[in-house]
Parts: C-alpha cells; sequence; structure tokens
C-alpha cells in the first residue's frame, strides 16, 4: 500500500482520511455488489471445473456430472502430463523468463536512474520518448523482422532467440513505471549523499535500489508474466520439441490429446500451478504496484 | 547507464519496426534470399478482399470487448475500491485468469464448449449446447467473451485505483445536495476517471491489436475466415504461405493502425505531457 500512495504523490489531488473514505463506500450501491458477485462466479467457474476435471479419467468425464467432484479420483492425467515432457518444457520457461527479467529489470533500471538523474539532457529526454514510444506500437507486429534478425544472428531454434527480443519488450514498461518511482525519491538525499563522497552507481545502488524495490518486484513479476505465458515468440522462432516453452507445449499437447480432455486440463493446470504459487506469495506486491503504474 | 537498455530496444524493437517497412517491398518466403518487389506487396495486399474483411473482425472484436470490458470495469473497479476485506480477497481471486496463458485459456474454453462433451451436454442445458465455434457469429461472441473473462479483472484493480484518488470531499458535498449513489457515480466518478479511462482504453484497443495466441488456439481464424483479424492473417500469410511480403504489409498496418488509435485517444484526453508519461 506504501507504494500506492508514494507513487501518487505527483497527483494533483488532495490527501484524503482513509476511515472517512471507508464509511462512504461502504453504503455503495447494491448494483455494483451483485456485479462482483455474479463475477466471482464467471471467474470461478470455469477455473473449478478445470481442476475437477483433471482429476477424472476418461469415462467419467463422459459420464458423469461436468460439476460433481470425481466419482474415483486418479491422477494417471497428471502422471501422462509429466511422462510427456512437461519438466523440460518447465525448465524452459524457467530459464526463459529469469533470463529475460533479470537483465531486463537491471538495465531498465539503470536507464530509469539515467533518464531521472540527467533530467534536462536532450539526449535523455529523447530516449525516453523512445521508450514511451515504445509503448503505443503492438511489438509482436515487429514478429517477420525479428525472425529475420534471429537467423541472421543463428540463434533460430534456441532459449536465446527468445530472451533477447523479450528484454527488449519488457523495456518500455519497466522504465516507465521505474522513472514513476525514483523520481518520487527525494533530490535532498541524492546531494547528501554526493557531498558524502558517493558516486552515481554509489547512489543507484545504496539510494535508488532500496527505495524502489517495490516497484522492481512489482516490474519483474509483470513481465514475468508476459515472457511465462509468451506464445508467439517460441512459436516462430523455435522448432525443435526441446526448446519448447509451456505454452507451445500445452498446444502441442492439446493437438496430441485432444480426445483426452482431462488429462489436457491437468496439463492446464499444471503449467499454471507455479504461478498461482508466485501469485499466493506476492500478490500485495503485485496489485498494488499495478494500481500505482496506471491508475493517475 | 542508459546505453545497454538503448542498444537493445533500438536492435529488436526500433530495427524491427523500420525493418517491418523495409520487408514490406520485398520478397521473400521466409528461407532463400530477399528481393526487391517494389510496390506490387502493397498493391496485391491492399485489391485483395480479405483485408476489409480481416479489417473489419478486427474492429468488431476491438469494439465489441471495448463495450463489454469498459463499463463492467468500471462498475467492479468502483465496488473493489471499498475498503471492506471481503472485497481484497475478491479482487485476489479475479485476477486469477491473468494468470493463465491464452494458451491455456483457449484450450479450457475449447473444451468447455465443446457441443458434444462440454459443459452444455454435460448439464443438460440446451442453450449451452451449441456449435459455439462452428458458427461465425457464435465464435466472434465467444472470443470476445473469453478477451472480456481475461482482461476485465485487469482493468477493474486500474480503476479501483484511480476511484481511490478521487477526493471524498466530492461525494460529501453531492450528498449534501441530495444526490443518489447512481447520481453520483455518473457525475463524479465517471469524469473523475477520464484519464484513467483513456489510459485503460489505449491499453484495451492496442491490445486488441495482437490478440494473436487466443484466436490462434481458439478457432485458427475460423470457422472459415470468421475470426481472422489482422495478427492472424500476417501469420499465416507470412509463416503458413510463407509470403513475408505481403504478411509485412499487414504487420506495417497493425502498427500505423495501434499509433493512430493510441494518438486518437490521447487527443480525446486532451491530455498534457504529464499524463502522456502516466498513460501509454
Amino acid at each position: 500500500m506504501a507504494v500506492a500512495t508514494s507513487s501518487s504523490g505527483t497527483a494533483t489531488r488532495p490527501a484524503r482520511s482513509p476511515s472517512f473514505r471507508a464509511r462512504k463506500l461502504l453504503q455503495l450501491n447494491w448494483f455494483g455488489g451483485l456485479a462482483g458477485w455474479i463475477w466471482l462466479a464467471i471467474v470461478l467457474i470455469p477455473l473449478y471445473w478445470i481442476v475437477v476435471t483433471s482429476f477424472k479419467d476418461q469415462s467419467a468425464y463422459f459420464t458423469q456430472n461436468p460439476f460433481a467432484l470425481p466419482s474415483a479420483p486418479t491422477t494417471n492425467n497428471y502422471r501422462l502430463v509429466i511422462e510427456s515432457d512437461f519438466p523440460r518444457y518447465f525448465l524452459n520457461s524457467v530459464i526463459v523468463t529469469v533470463g529475460t527479467i533479470l537483465p531486463a529489470v537491471a538495465i531498465s533500471f539503470m536507464a530509469a536512474y539515467a533518464i531521472i538523474r540527467g533530467a534536462g539532457s536532450k539526449f535523455l529526454a529523447g530516449v525516453n520518448g523512445l521508450f514511451l514510444m515504445g509503448l503505443a506500437i503492438p511489438l509482436q507486429a515487429t514478429i517477420i523482422p525479428v525472425y529475420l534478425l534471429i537467423i541472421k544472428m543463428h540463434l533460430y531454434d534456441s532459449l536465446l532467440a527468445l530472451i533477447l527480443p523479450s528484454i527488449a519488450f519488457s523495456i518500455p514498461l519497466s522504465v516507465l513505471v521505474l522513472t514513476n518511482f525514483i523520481r518520487d525519491v527525494p533530490k535532498e538525499l541524492f546531494e547528501s549523499m554526493r557531498v558524502d563522497g558517493a558516486t552515481e552507481w554509489g547512489m543507484l545502488r545504496g539510494l535508488a535500489l532500496p527505495l524502489t524495490r517495490p516497484a522492481l518486484v512489482t516490474v519483474s513479476i509483470y513481465n514475468g508474466l508476459g515472457v511465462w505465458n509468451g506464445f508467439l515468440l517460441p512459436l516462430i522462432l523455435t522448432q525443435s520439441p526441446d526448446k519448447r516453452t509451456l505454452p507451445l507445449a500445452l498446444w502441442t499437447f492439446q493437438g496430441q490429446y485432444s480426445v483426452n480432455v482431462p488429462a489436457v486440463l491437468a496439463s492446464v493446470v499444471l503449467t499454471t500451478l507455479p504461478i498461482v504459487i508466485l501469485y499466493a506469495v506476492s500478490r500485495r506486491q503485485l496489485l498494488s504496484g499495478l494500481t500505482a503504474g496506471f491508475s493517475r | 547507464m542508459v546505453l545497454p537498455a538503448l542498444v537493445l530496444f533500438i536492435v529488436f524493437g526500433v530495427v524491427p519496426l523500420v525493418g517491418v517497412l523495409v520487408l514490406s517491398f520485398t520478397q521473400w518466403d521466409g528461407l532463400g534470399a530477399i528481393h526487391n518487389a517494389g510496390l506490387s506487396n502493397w498493391r496485391s495486399v491492399l485489391s485483395d478482399s480479405q483485408l476489409p474483411h480481416s479489417i473489419l473482425v478486427t474492429f468488431e472484436i476491438m469494439i465489441l470487448s471495448w463495450l463489454v470490458q469498459t463499463p463492467m470495469s468500471l462498475l467492479l473497479g468502483t465496488f473493489l475500491a471499498g475498503r471492506q476485506r471481503y472485497r481484497a480477497f475478491l479482487a485476489v481471486l479475479y485476477f486469477i485468469p491473468l494468470l493463465l496463458s491464452s494458451a491455456a485459456i483457449a484450450i479450457t474454453y475449447k473444451a468447455l464448449l465443446d457441443p458434444n462433451f462440454g459443459l452444455g451436454p454435460g448439464l443438460h442445458l440446451g442453450f449451452l449446447t451449441q456449435d459455439w465455434l462452428g458458427r461465425s457469429n457464435l465464435a466472434l461472441g465467444v472470443v470476445i467473451f473469453i478477451v472480456s473473462w481475461q482482461f476485465i479483472p485487469f482493468h477493474s484493480l486500474i480503476y479501483q485505483g484511480g476511484v481511490r484518488q478521487i477526493p471524498t470531499t466530492m461525494y460529501e458535498a453531492a450528498s449534501i445536495d441530495g444526490a443518489g449513489r447512481m447520481r453520483q457515480f455518473f457525475s463524479i466518478t465517471v469524469p473523475q476517471l477520464k484519464y484513467t479511462i483513456i489510459t485503460s482504453s489505449t491499453l484495451m484497443v492496442v491490445g486488441s491489436l495482437t490478440f494473436f495466441d487466443l484466436i490462434f488456439v481458439l478457432t485458427a481464424g475460423g470457422p472459415g475466415d470468421a475470426t481472422r483479424v489482422l495478427a492472424l492473417d500476417m501469420y499465416k500469410r507470412g509463416f503458413m504461405s510463407n509470403q513475408m511480403g505481403p504478411a509485412s504489409v499487414i504487420a506495417a498496418l497493425i502498427v500505423l493502425l495501434g499509433l493512430a488509435l493510441a494518438l486518437l485517444l490521447r487527443r480525446l484526453g486532451g491530455s498534457t505531457t504529464a499524463s502522456q508519461q502516466e498513460g501509454a
């Protein structure tokens, strides 16, 4: 929550007392409440169905009520998925996601720091403008030249082919969010550190880094989600089965076992589970950071 | 310090962007040599009846999904802005669809909507037992529903943050003047959220140009060409028919469309440089 307030400091709206607001919103119309509960059902029903069905065997799937709990729960579907090389695809996804996010966030952070500290420089303002432009452009539309580039670099069908463009695509949003946060670090803090003889790198590490940690986590999770779930890049830039990432593996698995719906749904559960666990751990960070990044 | 990010962004962002335009004037099968083709790709694509159809489908999905998502997200966002514990808990559950990949979502709904073994026949519900993905209008409706299912939570959270920034004094004053909740919603909440609505709409509209994975896995553009949006048209021409030139023409059109729509929405917001940085 501190995240949201710190970044909205630039907004012109005055501060309000939370207790009063809570009281006000408590009487929010019943219409919103109704929508809220209906939406919950719309969200949860398919999710419940996925999980329940993934524990049924095929005959139960055809005969049982779709929402009934499995009469004879089985983990065979999960076994089939795991035996279909999913651990390897999982590893690939981890490599690509971590390999993208660590460098992407590091270089975006450095760029954001430079842009804020060098305010006034025409060059840096131009660079910032370029990154902002990247937000308005559907970068996926550039896939054909990216494909050509990757071929020319002899990276086709490698995990690095997925990592490099993914880093580039995560830069605009990361820089935007991080500059918003670094801008809120009081200038006097930088001044006093400089008087003490700190270099720019020292200030980046000793001052900007600890103060923007929540934003770094948010940006990492948000971009990580996009990379983990990415489909187009793996589809076009890789070819061999051992380079598959999870979304692509899901798709091919579904093509192979389309009749065996419970197994297909088990693969959906298995590929989503790590993300759900991560989400459970870091959701506060993600939700509040998201609000801070967009809701102005 | 800005260099590593700048270099990577130029190589894999700016160069490909220019590359789209360059490749649209060439002939390339994706493997062999690239030849100059002059204006022939543009001429053939622009006179192809596939193009207006793909543009139409793209806009249908864009506009209809905006019309579904925006009111619903506003309503849910306002609802979630309340500080009650259970609402925070609901927000946590709402967010789950965003964790799933589009591929996983498409696969799930494909099974769920199956006319023989899906939810409808399983529950013996006639209205749910339809050939959802086999009929043009139904398939389009399904795509719009799934997009909403996937993204309304995200936009609700954006609105939630926006609503929480509205000064409560405004509501106080309105209550004293005797304005009811409905009136307050339309006279205070919605106008105050102007910039948030612009941001959220920009994300929806530009984002809808790149719905590729979902439609690719769900219908592959079918039935027939009913859901062949521009992004899918680009993929099919380029990577299935091995015509990278015409595919690049489509890609260039997608980029231009995205820029034009983003600028248009920004103009609508009448925004200043400050909100340019905040929006996107």
